[in-house]
């Protein structure tokens, strides 16, 4: 069965930098997305998705291309699928400057259709961006995982 | 204008609409697989779709010689955040506190 794609796009009040910040600096993302990115960044490292204090890695993957502050490339997996990299999604970042804008565009590929991840990351990309725009914005993030 | 009025202007129109609904169930679909769905011509299509886009409903990808178009819920996240989050988070709250009185009072 043919693999499933989505896209995300968001414009953003600020710049490629802050964006690609906003994106892997621990100190936006606890902010609004509740984890740390955690990896060292170089094509063919691991890269991991961490709650701050918690033990077990939430989500993690290989870094594919990192082209600071353009271009982001990871492979995407539960923990238990670390070692099954056929099973790895695929996340793409694209940071572009649009007029004054930055337009960060998260395209989200190699998802098997109907699974739970699939459910998981529908729900979760448009928040984790609208909340990350607001807080680049505004400097406060909204208080989007409240409550779930 | 701004995004937020974009967004409004672009949903007003039926025919868009019925756009994203086609997307929201198949995404990364070409201008004439989008066509099959609608009693719309090309002209009507790719005009409506360019209001999509720019409203950021819609966000396309080339794939080789194919443009696909992708459904983009974000805009709708921030209308959301905007007016609805803050009920949907009041509703959690007041069921913890439910959930909190009836386990107090079942212990005590």
């Amino acid at each position: 069965m043919a693999k499933s794609t989505f896209v995300y796009v968001v414009y953003i009040a600020s710049t490629p930098e802050k964006v690609w910040s906003g994106l892997l600096d621990g100190e936006f993302t606890r902010q609004y997305w509740e984890h740390d990115n955690v990896s060292d960044w170089k094509p063919g490292s691991q890269w991991e998705h961490r709650k701050p204090g918690a033990s077990e890695v939430s989500i993690l993957g290989e870094v594919i291309e990192a082209r600071k502050p353009s271009r982001l490339v990871l492979t995407w997996a539960a923990p238990h699928e670390a070692k099954l990299r056929h099973r790895h999604s695929r996340v793409t970042f694209e940071i572009d400057a649009v007029a004054d804008m930055t337009r960060l565009t998260v395209t989200h590929d190699e998802l098997e259709p109907g699974s739970e991840m699939e459910r998981k990351i529908t729900s979760g990309w448009p928040r984790v961006l609208s909340s990350l725009k607001t807080l680049l914005e505004t400097g406060k993030p909204l208080n989007t995982w409240a409550g779930r | 204008m701004k995004d937020s009025d974009l967004v409004f202007k672009a949903l007003a129109d039926p025919g868009r609409r019925k756009l994203l609904d086609i997307l929201n169930a198949g995404d990364g679909l070409t201008l004439s697989d989008l066509r099959t769905h609608l009693d719309m011509t090309r002209q009507g299509v790719t005009q409506h779709l360019a209001v999509l886009e720019a409203a950021g409903l819609v966000a396309t990808l080339r794939r080789g010689r194919h443009k696909l178009h992708f459904l983009n819920p974000v805009p709708l996240q921030e209308i959301y955040d905007r007016w609805i989050a803050r009920f949907e988070r009041s509703r959690v709250r007041a069921l913890r506190a439910l959930k909190r009185r009836l386990e107090g009072a079942q212990n005590g």
